[in-house]
């Protein structure tokens, strides 16, 4: 009996102790830390001119390769500056890239990186919580004097100081030709009973929420919180009508090729890889969204030099077509279009390569959002995408 | 902790004889592997998870959470997707009865009628794992495909008319995109799971048993429910939390067999965390999952009649 009694005693304080240490442990364990950092304190010592390296971070099938007779955009920058370049395709999403990168550029210290691109809003966030480098204005001329003027200024990096757009592409509509009739609109989408349950929209929020706001006859740039509501409400209503099947990423290329889906919101790019003759890309009536994926130097790269070479580079015309005719994005460089017709003739007139001056002027880019702005729109735009 | 639950705890106090001192740590170092496994995969993760879902909803990923017993987040999470939260047990449940149905046929069929087929039918049943859950997942795709022959069929056989009656499909005479697939994707994903401990129970059965009951002039249905049912509800019980337990908290099948008024708490809790960055009310959601789960777990065990699993 005794040592039963002594065994419930000791069963007990080891109970209560577990709860202790458990309370402490909520307490004190497992806090996130502020992850605001200033780029003046985050300064590397550059070492490019002894090191001729260059680690770039960039998404996969994204460059063009070297072939029998061909030689490739990087091939040729090797050549001619004597830096090798450690080329790596890992970023597949700007959300898990900026999960891997977080815990290094949150504490001041080094991602291993010295240029990574990501998509205008992730640059956007990236830029503001001062994880990024400013660009030395003397040392990528062509940058400033090349770039298109439609990527020129966007709100979140009025003066392209801190990135440089590798490539550009548009969202709008697509739809199998083969299967439904003609689409021009991004209100059809929304509305038209022959699409009903067969239209896919992107989870992309700044994409699919451009379009909302240019329905509602608002600037997705700059717009109020009653705007958004707005077109927040009907999209809600849309959802509700059952008129969207999915909210996906790239995966509605598939089901719009198998006839699953009759028509949504798409990429350009997208389209034009795909190969599919009865997929046809359009402009919407309401105006097209334009994004890029940017260039950006984060703190603590020790090749800075070297990466603004590579910046430089890709900023002349020649080279510009040569990647742009791999990879059917729009090509961000003034003059690449001349460039074209030494590089591919067929591709000069590609308007998916090089929009119209009538195209690029219907194009809308997003507002920077502030980081509270921005968890508040997310979570209004997943409880329709998550519902 | 289905997976422990019918193994004996180690204890060396048992043993009748006094044993030798270094006999008497076996059962210790034993447990040690599997305990130290949990401690570091489960146990610390289980506090971090119980710490983010007391964070300052205030904070963000970028400034940083603080824990700061916030048991408000608890009652945010569930005002806010009660509906994902009863939309995630209902399809979870819906899946487990036809697992039950279809896995309770094969398991008695490979344990009693099989024959020499057995072994070639139980690798069939295991066959499935041989590829990605996800390519599975996605080749349901194809086969309910709104142009396929299974609908096609459906609607020759108005099947697809009483889907829609009873609401587990629209009014379009679609499969693909409506609770039907997503309950459907879950009860194949998971029937496996239910199939094998219901097999193990059946084939442990006395057959003489059941010919006893035959004897005494029970009728082959009531011999059933009498003796065979009774006998096998250890199955029935593992088999049954082994589907829904995992089951509730998927989320690649409504996913990717669903549409955008399917989607189920695995969902709101992935975009949570990933792409709104909100670690209180993500983490205050899946310890809400987790409690309803182990609740519902016990009040099933309880009431069910059988201490034994498998």
């Amino acid at each position: 009996m005794a040592e039963l009694e002594r065994r419930t005693l000791l069963k007990g304080s080891v109970g209560v102790a577990a709860l202790g240490a458990s309370a402490a442990a909520l307490k004190w364990g497992f806090n996130t830390p502020d992850r605001k950092q200033n780029p003046a304190d985050c300064q590397a010592k550059d070492v490019s001119a002894t090191d001729k390296r260059l680690i770039f971070s960039n998404w996969p099938e994204y460059i063009d390769e070297d072939d029998k007779k061909y030689v490739s955009t990087l091939t040729q920058f090797e050549k001619d500056t004597g830096i090798k370049v450690d080329y790596t395709a890992d970023v597949n999403d700007n959300n898990e890239f900026f999960a891997k990168v977080a815990n290094q550029l949150g504490s001041c210290s080094s991602s291993k990186r010295d240029l990574f691109a990501l998509t205008d809003w992730m640059a956007a966030k990236m830029i503001q919580v001062g994880w990024i480098q400013k660009l030395d204005a003397s040392k990528v001329p062509n940058l400033h004097a090349n770039i298109i003027d439609s990527l020129k200024s966007p709100g979140w990096d009025k003066k392209r100081e801190y990135s440089a757009p590798w490539q550009s592409g548009l969202t709008g509509i697509a739809y199998n030709k083969k299967k439904v009739g003609e689409v021009k609109s991004f209100s059809e989408l929304l509305t038209r009973k022959d699409l009903k349950g067969r239209v896919t929209l992107l989870t992309e929020m700044r994409d699919t929420m451009g379009f909302m706001l240019l329905l509602e006859g608002a600037d997705p740039s700059n717009f109020t919180d009653a705007q958004w509501q707005k077109a927040m409400e009907r999209l809600k209503k849309a959802d509700g009508d059952g008129q969207f099947r999915a909210f996906t990423g790239n995966d509605y290329v598939q089901d719009l090729a198998s006839g699953n889906v009759l028509a949504a919101e798409a990429w350009s790019g997208d389209i034009a890889n795909a190969g599919d003759d009865n997929l046809v890309w359009i402009p919407p009536e309401e105006g097209i969204m334009i994004w890029a994926d940017n260039m950006l130097i984060p703190n603590l790269a020790t090749h800075k030099d070297n990466a603004e070479e590579w910046i430089n580079y890709y900023y002349e015309p020649e080279v510009g077509a040569k990647l742009a005719n791999y990879n059917s994005y729009i090509c961000p460089v003034k003059g690449a279009q001349e460039a074209m017709e030494k590089v591919n003739p067929e591709n000069v007139h590609n308007e998916l390569i090089f929009p119209t001056e009538k195209t690029l002027s219907q194009t809308h880019g997003f507002m920077a959002l502030d980081e509270a702005k921005s968890r508040t729109y997310e979570g209004d735009f997943s409880s329709v995408t998550a519902s | 902790m289905t997976s422990t639950a019918g193994i004996a705890p180690a204890n060396p106090h048992d043993s009748a004889a006094p044993a030798p001192r270094g006999r008497k740590l076996t059962g210790y170092w034993l447990i040690l592997p599997a305990a130290l496994w949990l401690g570091v995969f489960f146990v610390i993760p289980f506090y971090s998870l119980v710490s983010s879902s007391l964070f300052d909803p205030n904070g963000s990923v970028l400034t940083g959470y603080n824990m700061t017993w916030h048991f408000a987040n608890y009652v945010d999470a569930i005002n806010d997707y009660k509906g994902q939260l009863w939309r995630s047990i209902w399809y979870a449940g819906l899946a487990t009865l036809a697992c039950l149905v279809i896995g309770y046929v094969l398991a008695y069929a490979i344990a009693f009628k099989a024959g020499r087929w057995k072994n070639l039918m139980l690798v069939l049943v295991i066959a499935p794992f041989f590829t990605s859950f996800l390519l599975r997942t996605l080749s349901w795709k194809l086969i309910l495909a709104d142009d396929g022959w299974v609908v096609g069929f459906a609607q020759t056989i108005h099947l697809t008319n009483l889907l829609n009656f009873i609401g587990l499909t629209g009014t379009d005479d679609r499969l693909l995109a409506t609770p039907f697939a997503v309950i459907a994707g879950l009860t194949y994903n998971f029937l496996p799971f239910m199939v094998l401990p219901l097999y193990a129970s059946l084939e442990k059965i006395d057959v003489r048993l059941i010919e006893a009951s035959s004897d005494l002039y029970a009728s082959p249905m009531r011999g059933f429910f009498k003796v065979t049912f009774p006998l096998s509800l250890p199955g029935v019980v593992a088999g049954t939390l082994l589907t829904f337990i995992p089951a509730a908290g998927d989320y690649i099948n409504a996913t990717l067999l669903g549409n955008t008024n399917t989607k189920m708490v695995g969902n709101v809790i992935q975009s949570l965390f990933t792409t709104q960055g909100d670690y209180a009310a993500a983490g205050a959601l899946s310890v809400t999952l987790m409690a309803i789960i182990v609740g519902l777990v016990l009040i099933y065990v309880r009431t069910s009649g059988t201490e034994d699993l498998v």
